[in-house]
């Protein structure tokens, strides 16, 4: 927004909405929503106790083992269903399916066959972010242009070589966009594992401010969740746009 | 549009049409400068006049302001200096006097042919069923009779461009403004186009405004062209094409007249290409 | 298109007996329903081993489905979830595109406002609903409100970046024959952002049926969340599994509809 000639970026207006919660924290409404300045006072009071730290060792680590899973499987099967048509046709049905189920209600079963541990959490991960990387990877190696496959098959590439030099490549932008999305979808995945299990990282530390009605020391974590969400989300899309470039010129 | 007044232009013409372009101007450019915002100078002091009745054509390398110089007098862009006068009135925005046809055809991909035709009179609040004879009327004008009801994505470039032009003719507009209306249709639709176009030009006693980058269609089509320079634009030089259109199109393109013409243009445009 | 395909598939078999099979063997239908029966074998197969014991074989749950089903305790938690649903995803459907289509077409209100559902569309919003709770008490409201905050950034912004997003042709196109500023978003914006909008749309229903569920089992276990949890204790894993089975399959079903209806009644050109 342009105010008196001077353009205002889009997220400053977050300094007006800080200002609004601050001062309805100061109002009745301070039992539910804490004044936000206390909320940041408490984020420095909470983040340095070993609860936290552990808490957050063992989401980080769930975070990354199950995105490792989901790209290690998700990519490679995006290319074959992008590549084959019996495959694509086969599986395309199941990965549509659970890219658009409420695949919250699923968590009990994981949770009933891994029980209430940090498996429960990886595999909620996988299950979240999976489905979009097979997508996008599959969307990716469709829009490969044939001349480019010509191409390496007119110079002599083997299989190999036109799968690591050229398929992988030329889709690298759909890949990222997919991993990129797949990851928005494991923070909340484990987010949601861990609210449903609730003996497990944050889990633990929600279940504790929630019964004690530690109402801004559960804000703070929020506050820590969501701007751990929002800069990773940045993060990963600043480096899509730095390859979106070949994206455009194909 | 109604059948008199189409026929009092015709006379007038023949009136008053002696040779070459006696007639008097219909849009005036009076030294238009255009500077995007961020410093870069599109159009500088362009001064342009366009006869009435007659086709003129803005011809000019890539990305010279030609398709700037068009829409500033269809008042979709405002110019950064000088003015533009259409039927001797100052441009102040789009007016029901100019009608475009757009490059990329610019159809609603939700509207079938005879609501994309109608959309112009539909936004006048002509009635449903008076637009809807008027856009017909066009439709069949254009050779698309029968594709009333189909939708857009069912349709070749050429014939989505045809829906383009009958658009801008159910408005009745004594201006009709084309920025490379052909430039997205193959060779030979684009050859039909052009003869069809000439056909216009005689017979609706409208003034058309041409946006191209091809020198053998400006030639063949253009009652007058205005050569532009590369960026910032100046009128490099008008030249008026005499070639004796009536007869077989094939003959004219092989003529010795239009093919001197094409050869002059080429010689002034080469060294714009380093 | 299947039929059509079968269609052009059988002149083929009598004239290449040899290819009769390959042919047969990919095409869509076929290897869909392959696709499926493959899956569900696996599933009986994995069962039967067994791989765990809370792991029903498939016949087992589909014997689960029919004893909810034929007790009526399936279609009673079915009716308690879908109210909170519906209403929610009712609100976030208005106040969604309405806000949507208020930034998109005035630029002050999203600097405003665009930021906070910005940050919603990354944040992991189910950790919010305790606190929803809190506020609104372990009834109705607090479930509706987790339907709304699920399934509203995804609308909003969909909405959002569908007006913003409209050709520039189009627009110039709608300035050069005189639209005016109503015509030109009642003509021209919304009928060229429809499709992103309803795209948004299935989004967000997708993310409404997460919520209701989560809702559903974190807050009290009404509806189909009663039946899972309920289930879940008692250690009956096939009722358990086919509560699990049915919502998600309604759930797809439900948003395959949507599209449906987009298609016929909003897509007279026949896109999708």
């Amino acid at each position: 927004m342009v105010i008196s000639g001077i353009r205002l970026p889009l997220m400053t207006s977050l300094i007006v909405w800080a200002v609004i919660w601050e001062i309805a924290g100061h109002t009745d409404a301070g039992f539910i929503l804490p004044p936000l300045s206390s909320i940041i006072w408490r984020v420095f009071e909470i983040v340095p106790t070993p609860s936290f730290l552990d808490a957050l060792l063992i989401t980080g680590r769930a975070f990354l083992f199950g995105n490792a899973i989901a790209i290690g499987i998700g990519v490679p099967l995006g290319i074959l269903m992008g590549r084959s048509v019996i495959a694509d046709r086969l599986l395309l049905p199941w990965v549509n399916l659970f890219l658009s189920a409420p695949l919250s209600a699923l968590v009990p079963v994981i949770m009933v066959l891994f029980g209430l541990g940090e498996t429960t959490i990886v595999l909620t991960v996988v299950l979240f972010s999976m489905w979009i990387i097979v997508l996008n990877t599959r969307a990716g190696i469709r829009a490969i242009s044939p001349s480019l496959i010509e191409m390496a098959r007119s110079f002599g590439a083997s299989r190999w070589q036109a799968f690591s030099r050229i398929y992988v490549w030329a889709a690298l932008p759909e890949i990222l966009a997919g991993i990129r999305l797949g990851m928005i979808r494991a923070v909340k995945g484990v987010v949601i594992g861990q609210l449903l299990v609730s003996v497990v990282g944050f889990g633990t530390l929600f279940e504790i401010y929630q019964s004690h009605f530690l109402m801004e020391h559960f804000w703070a974590l929020l506050l820590v969740l969501f701007s751990f969400a929002f800069t990773l989300n940045e993060l990963l899309a600043g480096l899509e746009r730095r390859f979106a470039y070949y994206a455009a010129s194909r | 549009m109604t059948p008199n007044v189409t026929d009092a232009t015709a006379q007038r013409m023949s009136e008053f049409a002696p040779p070459f372009l006696a007639t008097r101007p219909i849009v005036e450019v009076k030294s238009v400068s255009k500077t995007y915002p961020g410093g870069i100078e599109a159009l500088s002091g362009i001064s342009l006049d366009f006869p009435e009745g007659r086709l003129t054509t803005l011809l000019g390398p890539s990305g010279c302001g030609k398709t700037t110089l068009l829409k500033i007098i269809a008042g979709l862009i405002p110019a950064s200096g000088g003015q533009v006068f259409v039927d001797g009135r100052e441009v102040k925005g789009p007016g029901p006097e100019r009608a475009f046809v757009f490059q990329d055809f610019a159809l609603m991909p939700w509207a079938s042919v005879i609501r994309n035709v109608a959309f112009g009179l539909e936004l006048r609040g002509v009635a449903h069923s008076e637009r809807e004879a008027i856009a017909e009327r066009h439709i069949a004008r254009v050779g698309l009779k029968g594709f009333e009801k189909k939708y857009p994505h069912e349709l070749s470039g050429g014939m989505r461009q045809r829906v383009g032009l009958a658009r801008a003719l159910a408005v009745d507009a004594k201006v009709v403004l084309m920025d490379e209306p052909f430039s997205a249709v193959d060779e030979q639709t684009r050859r039909k186009f052009q003869e069809e176009l000439l056909e216009l030009v005689a017979n609706e006693g409208k003034s058309f405004i041409f946006v191209t980058h091809s020198i053998e269609e400006a030639v063949y089509v253009s009652d007058r062209i205005a050569l532009l320079s590369r960026r910032p634009s100046r009128v490099s030089a008008v030249i008026e094409p005499k070639i004796s259109r009536d007869g077989d199109p094939d003959k004219i393109r092989r003529d010795s007249a239009y093919l001197d013409v094409v050869e002059e243009i080429w010689q002034q445009l080469k060294h714009y290409l380093d | 298109m299947q039929i059509s395909d079968l269609a052009t598939a059988l002149p083929r078999l009598r004239d290449a007996p040899a290819r009769r099979w390959r042919d047969i063997l990919v095409h869509p239908l076929v290897l869909r329903l392959l696709s499926f029966a493959a899956v569900f074998a696996l599933w009986e197969y994995a069962g039967r081993i067994p791989l765990s014991p809370a792991f029903p074989t498939f016949l087992e749950t589909l014997g689960g489905l029919g004893a909810i089903i034929a007790d009526g305790s399936l279609l009673k938690a079915f009716l308690i979830t879908l109210y909170p649903l519906t209403i929610g995803l009712a609100v976030s459907v208005l106040l969604g595109v309405a806000l949507g289509v208020l930034m998109g077409l005035h630029e002050p209100s999203e600097w405003l406002i665009a930021p906070l559902f910005i940050i919603a569309q990354a944040a992991p919003l189910a950790a919010l609903i305790p606190i929803l709770t809190f506020a609104y008490g372990i009834g109705l409201t607090a479930k509706i409100m987790t339907v709304c905050i699920m399934a509203m950034p995804v609308i909003v912004l969909n909405t959002l970046g569908a007006v913003r997003n409209t050709p520039k042709s189009l627009l110039e196109m709608g300035r050069s024959f005189l639209a005016s500023r109503s015509q030109n978003i009642r003509l021209i914006i919304l009928p060229a952002a429809s499709p992103m909008i309803f795209a948004g749309l299935r989004l967000g229903c997708a993310a409404a049926f997460i919520g209701i569920i989560l809702a559903e089992l974190l807050i009290t276990p009404t509806g189909i969340g009663d039946v899972i949890s309920y289930n879940q204790s008692v250690a009956d894993y096939p009722k358990m599994y086919a509560a699990i089975l049915a919502i998600i399959a309604f759930s797809v079903l439900f948003i395959e509809l949507l599209e449906r209806i987009e298609v016929t009644l909003f897509r007279p050109e026949g896109r999708a």
